[in-house]
């Protein structure tokens, strides 16, 4: 647990993070919260020679609303977003999915932006992005650009996100009728299987529905058979079983682990789409 | 002179803990905080296979980094060191702190870095290139004892570290084995369970890792060694033999420990490791093992399996019970792995008179990591097996599992009683605690509310276990180390009391527990009284805090000492009063005489004319200071009742504990709210064994368990409320009635929740699910898989 030496450098803006990241020429790791790349470098299983910290850039932090979207940047911690008012009046399902994260150590000191740029298979906020159709928004030296979440994550800590890059916020439109269900593995508390689903109901009709996978394989993805099984479909259990029994259909590279085999996860896709939808539905109602 | 406060008297009362403020402040000194100038540090190369053969070890890239002082391999090491002995009187292999030849475990050290910090002393450490050629790991316990894929030690034929030992009824003091009474209680059987159980490997996981600092100095030829260990005074004897001084010249001092559970009892290699590094240096050094490490190479517990037969009348009258053990040590007898086994055997009986007990035990090496004590050692394995037994003869006779437990329990009036496994149970009254314990739960109405949850789909289940628990360790018969405590009491010249103690606590709250013992003794205010432990620079002999003997022998020697300084007290304040020393009374703060208190004399007044003593009382010497061994004859038996409810997740088999009931009997309790914070700990421990800890290796060998990643340690978040109650059946075995509770709470937790368990699946037919109680396991039980 004694990590290699380092260089520590602390960046005062995003400008100044980009160009220590730049300076860095390949060897620098942003740091953020700390709580993905950090153990990682006790385990010397990484072993980045520049650090550049962004937790202290002011532009980076805080959460919210501009022309009804919703913006976080990536420097908020997940116990922000788990008890931001906004959030939770506008997109409960938000911060529900960050106080569903490790424990209050984790919560107080993890980071949005870090969790969804290491894109550990097991992270729980991919699933909630992939609902939500956010986007994430990146700058490097040369410029900002924008992705979508479904175009983020690529595979096993695996992301749309180069060396030089640094994500900045995501951003996305509320949905209050939206939930993430997940069953937790029980020493890391990450998803073993997570699903987040967000839904469109009106007159008891499901217009639309997005629902995002994390944990089961090498990186979250959307469920878009389950999404074609609820839209334009009324608002029943009916509905969502049938959605629900389809739901990891096409998804073939599923993890296994101590925890849970590949079997076993593909049970649960099914259970854990069908509580999100549900609980999504049940919000859409209220 | 004034009237002074009247103080409460503390003995049986909820005080706080004396130790809290300081340690959740961050103010408690550890082995890590110790620094000494000049200090230098240790890192371990370790073997990342789990069996292999040593062909060469390259040390030169180490050698070669700035601020690296030494490396030595093991065959340099072995020129310091002896192989490490071991504290029972099985046969053991060699066992060297840093492995030359054969390394038997992934985590093994295979050298040893000394450099100027320890960031460097790690980074050398990884340039270590050790040439393996590649052994069959030997992962399967049963397996290894057809010898199978292969022998990890030479002289241990079919890996066999202990061959065969049996126990109970037919067996004499020789081993000679007469099974004409066992054969005929399963001959008169009724109803016969046989099950075969396991009791899974776990890791100890202190908060604190261990960690040691030695300082030899070649001027005084004295060493000092600062450890997170439970006994200073074992391991100073132990540091002593291997590095060739005198116990005069070794100190061992165990500062603030956060934890040991069993896993800082044994002498480690790294401590052998750094005490001969320090003296052949003349430097001092430390050593601070890192959470990989900890999981690697701090010795593991359980690991047994059972395989369990109970012979039974319809009616629910056991007849007699067969316990076939296999423990599976690892890869080396540590100071004490092969005993903690032999308690299983011991404590076959449980709280029943069951008339035939036969119990025979084999261990076996594997290439895992080291056995030794985890809190309860061997007890809570005697306790599971036979509990979950009981479960399930109560299951198979269609019988109420308390009923089943009534009809079989040894009665009040039978103790003291010999069980046929030869211990002496003390003191018991079970029925007691599980009427208490099933009032407490409701247990008829829990019924009534599992049976309407069953109506409505829910899969809930009902648990109850008895426990009878081995505490109080001693006398010296059963000890290698002695099996006695020593205290001393001093009064100091201003009247504050300064006390030392044997027992080593680390986290079991006995500068609390002992000074209230010392405040109602001698009337005087707690704040007036210290307790000292852990250093044999101070506590003038010890054995140390293991197998819930603290404050039933510790505290035992701290009464009896401090009854002896009193005395003596008395003796300087009768003369002072002109009083009878038998007419005197210790109370406020004052010594008066019994009828006219406005004959007194303050303690602090006594406590100084005691050292100025003009004129000396007739036959009196100065001062007051007294000291006490204490050496129990027996044992202590705790008992109790644990009761659970549980929830099993149909549509993923995550359990959920619903209600967990504990009735414990310690008997006299000091102090009911750290007894209370015993129980949690190791019912969290209990719990978490049942539910979801467990260390896996693949079929290599590789450990599968090495992060908290992966390896599930109890939060608070998955409990219900503990709900607590206890009766009080003293001990005759020592002064203060009390018997023990450190580890009770991981007895009777066990097998309650996995019976719980069981009760919830058994509309799925099952009578049985192996711990732990993985989701997965549980949702193929409702898919109506292979359990």
């Amino acid at each position: 647990m004694i990590p290699t030496a380092f260089e520590y450098t602390r960046a005062t803006s995003l400008d100044d993070a980009l160009a220590k990241l730049k300076a860095a020429d390949g060897a620098g790791k942003i740091l953020a919260g700390g709580h993905s790349l950090v153990p990682l470098m006790k385990l010397r299983l990484s072993e980045p020679t520049v650090l550049v910290d962004i937790a202290r850039i002011p532009e980076l932090a805080g959460i919210r609303e501009d022309g009804g979207a919703i913006e976080i940047g990536a420097g908020t911690v997940h116990h922000d977003v788990a008890t931001s008012p906004l959030l939770r009046d506008r997109c409960l399902a938000m911060a529900e999915t960050a106080a569903a994260i490790g424990d209050p150590q984790v919560r107080n000191r993890g980071t949005l932006g870090g969790s969804l740029a290491h894109a550990d298979p097991a992270a729980d906020y991919p699933a909630v992005m992939l609902a939500v159709d956010a986007d994430l928004h990146l700058a490097g030296p040369t410029g900002s650009r924008v992705v979508k979440a479904s175009e983020f994550f690529q595979g096993v800590f695996t992301v749309d996100l180069a060396a030089d890059e640094i994500l900045v916020k995501v951003t996305f439109a509320p949905v209050r009728a939206a939930a993430y269900a997940k069953l937790y593995q029980r020493a890391s508390r990450f998803a073993v299987v997570g699903v987040a689903a967000a839904v469109d109901v009106a007159d008891g009709v499901i217009r639309s529905a997005r629902v995002g996978l994390t944990g089961a394989s090498a990186h979250a993805v959307r469920l878009t058979n389950v999404e074609a099984a609820l839209a334009g479909q009324p608002a029943t259990p009916e509905t969502i079983a049938a959605a629900g029994a389809v739901a990891g259909q096409g998804v073939d590279d599923l993890n296994a682990d101590i925890h849970a085999s590949a079997d076993y996860r593909r049970a649960m896709i099914p259970v854990f789409t069908k509580r999100a939808v549900e609980q999504a539905v049940a919000r859409a109602a209220s | 002179m004034p009237a002074s406060p009247v103080l409460p008297k503390l003995v049986g009362a909820r005080v706080k803990r004396r130790e809290d403020p300081r340690l959740i402040q961050g103010r408690g000194t550890y082995v890590d905080d110790i620094k000494i100038v000049g200090m230098l540090h240790l890192a371990f190369a370790r073997s990342d296979l789990a069996h292999g053969r040593i062909r060469s070890v390259d040390t030169s890239a180490a050698e070669a980094m700035d601020g690296v002082e030494a490396v030595y391999t093991g065959a340099q090491i072995a020129d310091l060191l002896g192989p490490m002995p071991i504290g029972t009187p099985f046969p053991s292999p060699d066992h060297r702190a840093v492995a030359a030849d054969v390394v038997r475990y992934v985590g093994e050290p295979v050298a040893v870095v000394v450099a100027s910090d320890r960031y460097i002393a790690r980074d050398a450490a990884d340039t270590i290139v050790v040439d393996y050629e590649r052994l069959p790991a030997v992962v399967d316990t049963e397996e290894a004892m057809t010898g199978k894929p292969t022998v990890i030690h030479a002289d241990f034929a079919n890996n066999l570290a202990v061959p065969f030992v049996p126990m109970g009824t037919g067996v004499d003091a020789k081993g000679n084995v007469d099974d004409t009474a066992i054969d005929q209680a399963f001959a008169d059987a009724e109803v016969v369970i046989s099950q075969r159980m396991v009791n899974q490997r776990l890791a100890p996981t202190a908060m604190e890792p261990r960690g040691v600092v030695v300082h030899y100095e070649p001027g005084k030829e004295a060493m000092t060694i600062w450890s997170s260990t439970q006994n200073p005074h074992i391991l100073r004897s132990f540091i002593a033999a291997m590095t060739g001084l005198g116990q005069d010249a070794v100190r061992a001092i165990a500062p603030e420990v956060g934890g040991g559970f069993g896993a800082k009892i044994n002498i480690y290699g790294e401590e052998y490791v750094a005490a001969a590094i320090s003296k052949r240096l003349g430097l001092p050094v430390k050593w601070v093992e890192d959470r990989s490490e900890a999981f690697l190479a701090t010795t593991h517990g359980r690991d047994i399996i059972g395989y369990v037969d109970l012979a039974a009348k319809r009616d629910g009258t056991v007849l007699g019970l067969k316990l076939r053990l296999i423990a599976d040590v690892g890869a080396y007898n540590m100071l004490l792995t092969a005993a903690i086994p032999t308690l299983t055997m011991t404590m076959a009986n449980a709280t029943y008179a069951i008339p035939a007990v036969r119990a025979a035990l084999t261990e076996v090496f594997t290439n895992k990591t080291p056995t030794d004590a985890y809190r309860g050692a061997g007890r809570p394995e005697a306790t599971y097996f036979v509990e979950r037994a009981m479960d399930m003869l109560a299951r198979e006779l269609q019988m109420d599992p308390a009923d089943v437990r009534r009809k079989n329990f040894i009665q009040p009036d039978q103790f003291p009683y010999t069980t046929q496994t030869g211990a002496v149970y003390d003191s018991g009254d079970y029925a007691k605690a599980l009427d208490l314990a099933l009032d407490k739960a409701g247990w008829a109405a829990l019924k009534a509310e599992r049976d309407a949850a069953r109506a409505e789909g829910r899969l809930v289940g009902l648990g109850l276990s008895m426990y009878v628990e081995v505490c109080g360790l001693g006398p010296s018969s059963s000890l290698p180390t002695g099996g006695w405590e020593h205290a001393q009491v001093t009064i100091e010249r201003d009247g504050r009391i300064s006390a030392t103690t044997g027992a080593s606590p680390h986290g079991q709250g006995n500068e609390t527990t002992f000074a209230q013992m010392l405040a109602d003794q001698f009337g005087v205010p707690i704040e007036h009284i210290r307790i000292h432990h852990g250093d044999t620079g101070v506590v003038k002999q010890g054995i140390g805090t293991f197998g819930s003997r603290s404050q039933a022998v510790g505290g035992a020697a701290l009464h009896l000492a401090g009854g002896k300084v009193k005395t003596k007290m008395a003796k300087f304040a009768a003369a002072l009063l002109e009083a009878h020393e038998s007419d005197l009374v210790f109370e406020n703060g004052t010594i008066s005489v019994k009828g006219s208190p406005s004959s007194a004399k303050s303690f602090a007044e006594v406590a100084a004319y005691a050292y100025v003593p003009v004129p000396l009382p007739k036959g009196l010497d100065p001062g007051l200071s007294e000291e006490a061994f204490f050496e129990p004859a027996n044992n202590t038996y705790p008992f109790g009742c644990h009761i659970s409810m549980l929830e099993i997740d149909r549509d993923t088999g995550e359990p959920t504990l619903l209600k967990l009931v504990a009735v414990d009997d310690a008997g006299n309790l000091i102090n009911p709210l750290i007894v209370e914070g015993q129980i949690h700990g190791g019912l969290a421990q209990g719990i978490g064994q049942a539910l979801i800890e467990e260390v896996a290796y693949d079929e290599d060998g590789q450990p599968l368990t090495a992060s908290f990643m992966d390896y599930a340690i109890p939060r608070a978040a998955d409990f219900p409320r503990f709900e607590l109650d206890n009766t009080v059946t003293p001990t005759p075995v020592n002064p203060l009635g009390a018997k023990g509770v450190g580890e009770a709470g991981t007895l009777g937790s066990t097998p309650s929740v996995v019976s719980a368990a069981v009760d919830a699946l058994s509309a799925f037919g099952v009578t049985h699910v192996d711990m732990m109680l993985r989701p997965e396991k549980l949702w193929r039980i409702i898919q109506g898989g292979q359990s």
